[in-house]
């Protein structure tokens, strides 16, 4: 066997498993030998080499049986710890939930564990997803497989889904659970050098998901390629009656979108995209990702977003909004940890101030500022109001277009020490991008393009309207087969 | 400067937190500039716009009102810094 298991796309790996060329317990135990090697990236917050190697071998004994199998039957993937699984430790990356056993499983885990996945582990976070680099997490950064030019690993993967993305990267599984806030799966799929998936509010559950911002958070796949995401996403998308944000409308097979064919599709650029300050090399990343639709045959129209310069304001006081009252549940009650009070009140007080770290109490205390008696009027509604400018900005110019391109982030990865010195509103332009699709709604896709001078991968993302993640696959397919991206981090590369 | 010493302590309090002085004028100072960041959210004409409180694209869902779990409390419990005979257990509140 000369193919290495852990470079395998998915849809590789099935045809390999179909025909018995492989077993689901080799394709395993190569990635959780491949996961021990790089425990130096610390992409995994909890390894589960027992639990998967019984799923593998059960998964095996069901395709030699004839039994009817799963979709993706056999195939090893990683869950971001911000899914609940049953059993097994969820953190959110936080102190407060370090010790927390959920009683129960996510939605989306479930459903791909019912496609026949096998999990490897938890994958680290932001705490409670709210930064851009995993360096909030309680468990430690995680380290970004592409190195920096002195071949040093010294770069964030990106956040919140940075376990995920360094994981999938760096061949530690073959696709991961990533949730997206304001681009917490487009954003490290670009530093990374992967493709992600955010599909559109309302296409998964977010039930068992530790909560954030509820009008916003959505579940997705990280994958190294499109197919691989749309074949991930079609088992965790679906009707959850414990959701009832989730529509219910049948999940069609992405993968037959994949025609390669977008002729006479039309795609817009948004032109306040291309600011003064845009990176010089990420527009030519993006002229490039333009370029090749245009010889694929897709008509390219420049498009406005008008209101796309408010989006990062509006965002942060409507998530801070929301994350102020989701996190108001970790009390000192029902989840594991407490720090002892002389009232009950100061037991809240003291649990709370010891169990979020400081990015978690500054957005606390901005949401909790922001939904004040006296603010809530001049911030909170004033913002959703511009959330409906916003959103009605995607309507107009879906009215034109069938998909959008834009870049998916401001840079490629940056160093831990340049993130540090940055003041939390310089974090938070890193999302400049990313956000304006989460405020609509609308599903969005990032790959990788094209390599930039410091060796590092520059993402787009492939915007479409709501519901229909067909085009954005369809047009995703054919720039990554065009873009023909294969480089591999320094990790993989050895 | 809308957000001062006094702010932080309010909201710190209806937050359930508390810091040291010079943690709360860390904090400050940070939710100052987010605040200033986001002022220009001020400079859009709102008139005659409703504010967009979900897109998802679906009337809420009702589910009748039944059990569908059964049996939970000892698995819920399980999770708790503290409980006894199947209930939580928090600092007395009442003397």
């Amino acid at each position: 066997m000369t193919t290495n298991l852990v470079d395998l796309h998915i849809s590789e790996a099935l045809k390999l498993l179909d025909k018995k060329e492989i077993s689901s317990v080799e394709l395993t135990k190569a990635h959780l030998a491949e996961m021990e090697k790089a425990r130096f990236l610390n992409a995994y917050i909890t390894e589960t080499p027992e639990i998967a190697l019984e799923q593998a071998q059960l998964s095996d004994k069901k395709r030699a049986s004839g039994e009817k199998i799963g979709r993706l039957e056999g195939i090893p993937i990683a869950n971001k710890d911000l899914y609940c699984t049953k059993g097994i430790k969820t953190t959110a990356a936080s102190k407060i939930l370090s010790n927390f056993i959920p009683p129960y499983e996510s939605t989306v885990t479930q459903n791909l564990k019912d496609a026949g996945t096998v999990m490897l582990g938890k994958v680290n976070t932001d705490q409670f997803a709210m930064g851009g680099s995993t360096m909030t997490s309680y468990f430690g950064v995680t380290k970004n497989p592409w190195t920096d030019e002195n071949g040093e690993y010294n770069l964030v993967p990106g956040g919140s889904s940075g376990g995920s993305a360094a994981a999938v990267s760096a061949g530690l599984c073959m696709g991961a659970t990533g949730s997206d806030t304001g681009g917490s799966i487009r954003q490290p799929a670009s530093f990374c050098g992967i493709t992600g998936i955010k599909p559109t509010y309302g296409r998964c559950s977010r039930y068992g998901i530790v909560a954030f911002s509820s009008s916003l958070d959505q579940a997705g796949p990280m994958a190294r390629s499109v197919e691989d995401c749309a074949l991930l996403l079609r088992e965790m998308a679906g009707h959850d009656p414990k959701d009832s944000t989730v529509v219910n409308t049948p999940v069609p097979d992405y993968t037959a979108a994949l025609t390669g064919d977008i002729k006479g599709k039309k795609i817009g650029i948004p032109k306040e995209y291309r600011s003064n300050d845009l990176n010089p090399e990420i527009a030519a990343a993006w002229d490039k990702g333009i370029e090749l639709l245009k010889n694929a045959g897709a008509e390219i129209v420049e498009i406005s977003l008008p209101h796309t310069k408010y989006a990062l304001p509006v965002y942060y006081i409507i998530a801070c909004a929301e994350a102020s009252s989701n996190l108001a549940r970790y009390d000192g009650v029902r989840y594991t940890t407490r720090v002892d009070g002389s009232s009950l009140d100061e037991m809240y007080e003291n649990t709370r101030t010891d169990g979020f770290g400081p990015e978690v109490v500054r957005r606390i205390l901005l949401g909790t500022f922001v939904l004040s008696a006296g603010f809530y009027d001049a911030y909170y509604t004033r913002a959703q109001r511009v959330r409906r400018l916003i959103y009605n900005d995607f309507i107009t110019a879906f009215e034109s277009v069938d998909a959008i391109l834009a870049p998916a982030a401001p840079s490629t990865a940056l160093s831990y020490e340049a993130m540090q010195n940055m003041s939390p509103v310089d974090t938070y332009l890193g999302d400049v991008f990313t956000t304006p699709a989460s405020l609509a709604g609308v599903p969005s896709l990032a790959l990788p393009i094209t390599i930039a001078k410091n060796g590092l991968p520059i993402g787009l993302q492939v915007i479409g309207k709501h519901f229909d993640e067909n085009t954005v696959f369809k047009v995703s397919g054919v720039l990554e087969s065009l873009a023909g991206f294969d480089k591999k981090p320094h990790h993989v590369k050895g | 400067m809308s957000f001062n010493e006094t702010t932080i302590k309010n909201i710190s309090k209806l937050a359930r937190l508390h810091f040291p002085a010079e943690q709360e004028e860390k904090f400050t100072k940070d939710i100052n500039s987010i605040l200033n960041w986001v002022e220009e959210l001020k400079e859009v004409n709102v008139d005659n716009i409703e504010p967009l409180v979900s897109v998802s694209m679906q009337e809420p869902q009702f589910r009748k009102d039944e059990v569908t779990t059964g049996e939970l409390q000892n698995e819920l419990m399980a999770n708790a810094p503290e409980s006894a005979h199947g209930f939580y257990v928090v600092p007395k509140m009442v003397e």
